[in-house]
């Protein structure tokens, strides 16, 4: 989609290009923001995050940030967490958000739909064993919670709860009463969000990005 | 019903069909005994007023007797006459569900429009003069608005407004393509197609676009009754829905302004200008109005806590004055009825009672539906008593017209549409979307209202309209279900709103903000948290009353969700097993992180001690309590607080419970650190490792501290009763009586917390799972003993109940 403009001498666009799926005009919009980010330097730290305005509403904001310094979702088969991330990784976890081209097959769209949800996994289980615990599942519930004013605690274990164990009932069914539904896997995961159209919904439309917008 | 019908088998089908016949003939031969006494009307009150005079003279004029039983048909007449419309209407209703199959193979709506024209029928055959019935004004300003509102009132506003750049293409464009197409394709047939001396040639341009304008607009009355009862998915239904309510403007704008050109008789590029303007003033006018009627509704139900019987008045009262003065300046009444029932909707709902609700829940339904039905009778009526001109030219080219110009629109629009949408639509949606297109009631009503002089040519309309009506409706109606069918297009989910959609729901629209915020890009979801923020902050505090304004939505679905699980549960009768989509054995203890073994019986455990048994038992009640002050507020205050309706079933649920728990705890076996299992057993393990810890604590204190702590783990007793959330374990459980199941999970749960108190022994299989809950159950052991140490007792608790009952 779209030839290489005004972005002259910069073949690695090409290669995030492919690896992404994003058009050179996207990777440059991106590239503009990134350096408007990190003030001109080569990585992005937490703290750049930080400095992001509009964000400091978002009662979820520490975890997105932490997405983005996530190895697993680098697609690179790594873990653990980076102290500080290029611009590659910063195009590799916002091609997350890429909405679904036109033309995919039913496999290719299934594999973006664990692309996603893989993504979201992540976010929820955060200390990297593969499994969302009933611990880690609270702490985004009451994330959720956190800037609705009343810290209601209790409640937000109870939601906690109540979605455990609908996620229990979904995958695994039949438990015999001393049995122990460990956490949520990534298995489970895609089949609780079977019916969610992740592929629609978990999208930005990086085709309107225009460069007034990036005031900050 | 129909269960009961077929238990009795055939003999109770038979029975229902001849009970409907009977009061079909019924009805009708009242109608004519109507009729006919009408023209008594005359004598009768002459008699009457002969009789008065008489009386008045002299004393010696005896004349007939004193009147002990006297026939006055007159002074009840119109009443009587609605009321009979209105029982018929119904009684047909009734009787099509009554009759197996029918139901499935032909719509409601065709039905009841081969009822009115049985009527009809009957009326015209019985030699009287059929009544307009479906008068125009009848129809505008009592029968359309109930539809309307229901439609607007329960509106699913996240698909609506996902889809509203669609929705409003579709009814703008679409209706305008629509609208030029017909009228001009027709006037040029006319004019083209037949001789000139013909009636058709006569018709002006004006008046086939008038025509065109009338014809073409999608009527939400029969699309809603049509596409109830094939259930597609939801995507699909809110296209052509709200597509037949926004079009309503367009409609409106048009006709007003091709009747006045055609009255003027002329037009100037200024008038084509000033009608566009027109356009987005009616539009926007009218949603306005609604907005502004919304706003009041929501803000009177703030002071309606003292007066909860007359809530839904208001809210019937504001939309019914929206769609009103939407109609004084002529602004779309449509728009202004949805505008207001959607605005209002999500603060009224968070003000007024569950009572409240339900009767404007089924208030709207029951107006909606007797509304509907009506309307199709009188449609059938209607086309009984005329007055028809047949034209075959003009009937069938509209009818082609009509299919064609739909076609085309939504094909053409869509290629357009799918370059801006996520979701493309595809041809089976596009098929769907223009073979949806019902033309209904409101298009006849607009015909009837032209004014002969100005449009000589109504009578041919009036039978091309009803002609196309008849076609959409019957020839599409019918065979739209066979064809979903067929195409095997998405039905529509059996939309179970898990509590982790919603979680997650809420979870990606934050997420998608903040990357939206991280791009800089002011997008969708930035806007939408924009105003979400805004409602939050300002609005909801004016609207809402109390402590509600600021219950985050995560928490209000949740508790309207047990609230309905709660519901359900006592209507299902409490101990029956409860129907769930999800039959498991799943219950709360397989996801708390501990393994509870039962214990085998050989253990010595001390009773709870009387004075422990007093202050669950105050707590409890105390909880009990709190809950009733909440559902006090449901009350009529009026009335005497009848303790059945109180409170819905809950209380009645929630004594059921408490009374369970005493008995448990009078039962319950505590098993807390008396050695006696056998030393391998995994109790023995626990004890013994929990004896370390534990063994100076008295049972009763650590009892406390199970049934007091607020305890992360614990699935104590005191959270769950200040919900229904009981109910849910149920719903995962559902093989087991649901009130056993509530002992049970009680049971369960203090076992548990007994259990908590030792490590957990996880069989070693599972070596990753089991070392981290066994640590993590450590950790928390820890947190729980210093809780249990730092918990001064039962005050605190009853605190932090009131915290959390919002």
């Amino acid at each position: 989609m779209g030839a290489l403009q005004s972005l002259p001498g910069r073949p690695e666009y090409s290669d995030l290009a492919e690896k992404t799926g994003f058009s050179f005009e996207q990777i440059g919009v991106l590239h503009k923001r990134f350096k408007q980010l990190s003030h001109n330097e080569e990585t992005l730290r937490r703290d750049h995050f930080n400095e992001i305005h509009d964000l400091a509403f978002n009662p979820i904001r520490a975890q997105i940030i932490e997405a983005f310094f996530d190895r697993r979702n680098f697609h690179q088969d790594g873990e653990g967490k980076v102290q500080e991330i290029g611009f590659e990784e910063f195009v590799v976890v916002m091609s997350h958000f890429r909405p679904p081209s036109d033309h995919m097959t039913e496999e290719q769209r299934e594999k973006t739909r664990r692309e996603k949800l893989r993504f979201l996994f992540n976010m929820h289980d955060t200390d990297n064993d593969g499994t969302i615990t009933l611990e880690e599942y609270r702490h985004v519930v009451e994330e959720l919670l956190s800037r609705s004013g009343t810290l209601e605690k209790e409640t937000a274990k109870c939601i906690a709860d109540a979605a455990m164990l609908e996620v229990a009932s979904i995958s695994v069914g039949h438990m015999e009463p001393d049995e122990f539904y460990e956490g949520i896997t990534f298995e489970h995961f895609l089949k609780l969000l079977d019916g969610f159209e992740i592929e629609s919904r978990m999208t930005i439309r990086f085709l309107n990005m225009d460069t007034t917008t990036l005031c900050k | 019903m129909p269960s009961r019908t077929v238990s009795h088998g055939s003999s109770g089908r038979l029975r229902g069909l001849f009970l409907v016949m009977v009061l079909v003939f019924l009805e009708s031969s009242v109608f004519t005994l109507a009729f006919a006494s009408s023209d008594q009307h005359s004598p009768t009150t002459a008699h009457s007023d002969g009789h008065k005079a008489t009386d008045h003279g002299s004393h010696n004029n005896t004349g007939k007797a004193f009147p002990v039983l006297d026939l006055n048909y007159e002074n009840v007449r119109v009443p009587f006459e609605i009321s009979l419309w209105v029982l018929l209407a119904s009684l047909m209703k009734l009787g099509f569900h009554l009759v197996p199959h029918l139901s499935n193979i032909v719509p409601e709506s065709c039905l009841l429009i081969v009822v009115g024209l049985l009527v009809g029928g009957i009326i015209r055959g019985t030699g009287e003069t059929v009544p307009p019935v479906l008068d125009s004004k009848l129809f505008f300003y009592i029968l359309l608005p109930p539809i309307i509102l229901d439609a607007g009132y329960f509106l699913p506003i996240r698909p609506f407004m996902e889809n509203l750049g669609t929705i409003l293409i579709f009814a703008v464009v679409g209706t305008l393509w629509n609208a030029f197409f017909v009228g001009g394709l027709l006037y040029g047939v006319c004019q083209i197609g037949t001789e000139s001396s013909s009636i058709l040639s006569r018709i002006g341009l004006l008046q086939c676009l008038l025509f065109g304008s009338i014809i073409s607009a999608v009527d939400p009355v029969a699309v809603l009754a049509v596409f109830e009862e094939i259930h597609i998915n939801e995507l699909l239904h809110i296209l052509v829905f709200g597509e037949s309510l926004l079009n309503d403007a367009v409609t409106v704008v048009l006709y007003h302004l091709f009747e006045e050109f055609s009255g003027i008789g002329t037009v100037t590029l200024v008038k084509g200008f000033l009608g566009v303007i027109s356009f987005f003033v009616v539009a926007l006018g009218g949603v306005l109005v609604g907005v502004l009627y919304g706003i009041l509704a929501a803000f009177t139900s703030r002071f309606t806590s003292h007066t909860r019987v007359i809530e839904p008045l208001f809210v019937f009262l504001y939309s019914y004055m929206a769609y009103l003065s939407a109609e004084i300046f002529h602004l779309s009444g449509i728009m202004a009825l949805i505008a207001c029932g959607a605005v209002m909707r999500p603060y009224v709902e968070a003000n007024i009672s569950h009572k409240s609700h339900t009767t404007i829940k089924y208030f709207l339904k029951m107006w909606s539906s007797v509304s509907e039905t009506l309307i199709f009778i009188f449609l059938g009526v209607a086309t009984v008593a005329g007055p028809h001109d047949w034209n075959w030219t003009f009937v069938t080219v509209t009818v082609i017209l009509c299919l064609v110009a739909r076609v085309i629109g939504v094909v053409g629009l869509t290629f357009i549409i799918n370059k801006f949408r996520i979701v493309k639509l595809t041809t089976k949606d596009q098929f769907i979307i223009a073979y949806g297109g019902l033309r209904g009631a409101i298009a006849f009503s607009l015909g009837f209202l032209l004014e002969k002089d100005h449009f000589p040519e109504r009578e041919i309309f009036l039978t091309a309209i009803i002609t196309v009506i008849f076609f959409t409706v019957f020839v599409q109606g019918m065979t739209i279900k066979p064809l979903v069918e067929l195409l095997a297009v998405k039905k529509k989910q059996e939309a179970k709103r898990s509590i982790n959609e919603e979680i997650h729901t809420q979870f990606l629209d934050h997420l998608l903000t903040g990357i939206e915020d991280i791009c800089g890009h002011y997008g969708h979801h930035h806007w939408k948290d924009k105003l979400n923020r805004f409602n939050k902050k300002y609005v909801k505090k004016c609207l809402i009353a109390g402590e509600r304004s600021k219950e985050p939505q995560l928490i209000a679905f949740y508790h309207k969700m047990e609230m309905k699980q709660a519901i359900q549960l006592v209507e299902s009768g409490g101990g029956i097993k409860l129907p769930s989509a999800m039959p498991s054995t799943v219950s709360m203890q397989n996801i708390q992180p501990r393994p509870p073994t039962k214990p085998a019986a050989e253990r010595a455990i001390p009773q709870l001690s009387k004075t422990k048994e007093e202050e669950i038992r105050k707590i409890l009640r105390t909880n009990l309590q709190r809950t009733r002050q909440r559902l006090r507020s449901y009350n009529r205050h009026t009335l005497v607080a009848d303790p059945y309706e109180d409170g819905l079933s809950d209380l009645f649920l929630k004594k059921q419970k408490m009374f369970q728990i005493e008995k448990k705890l009078k039962e319950m076996n505590t098993y807390l650190t008396v050695p006696a299992p056998p030393p391998d057993s995994p109790t023995m393990c626990r004890a013994r490792l929990a004896s370390g810890k534990h063994t100076d604590f008295k049972p009763d204190q650590v009892q406390k501290g199970n049934k007091m702590c607020s305890d992360p783990q614990a699935y104590s007793i005191k959270p769950a009763l200040n919900k229904v959330p009981m109910i849910q374990v149920d719903l995962a459980s559902p093989q087991s009586p649901d009130s056993v199941n509530l002992l049970d999970e009680f049971g369960q749960a203090n076992q548990q917390e007994e259990e908590e108190q030792g490590l957990m022994m996880k069989p070693p299989s599972r070596p990753r799972e089991g070392k981290k809950p066994g640590e993590e159950d450590e950790a928390k052991d820890q947190q729980k003993l210093m809780r249990c140490l730092s918990d001064p007792g039962p005050s605190a608790d009853e605190d932090e109940d009131g915290a959390f009952l919002p």
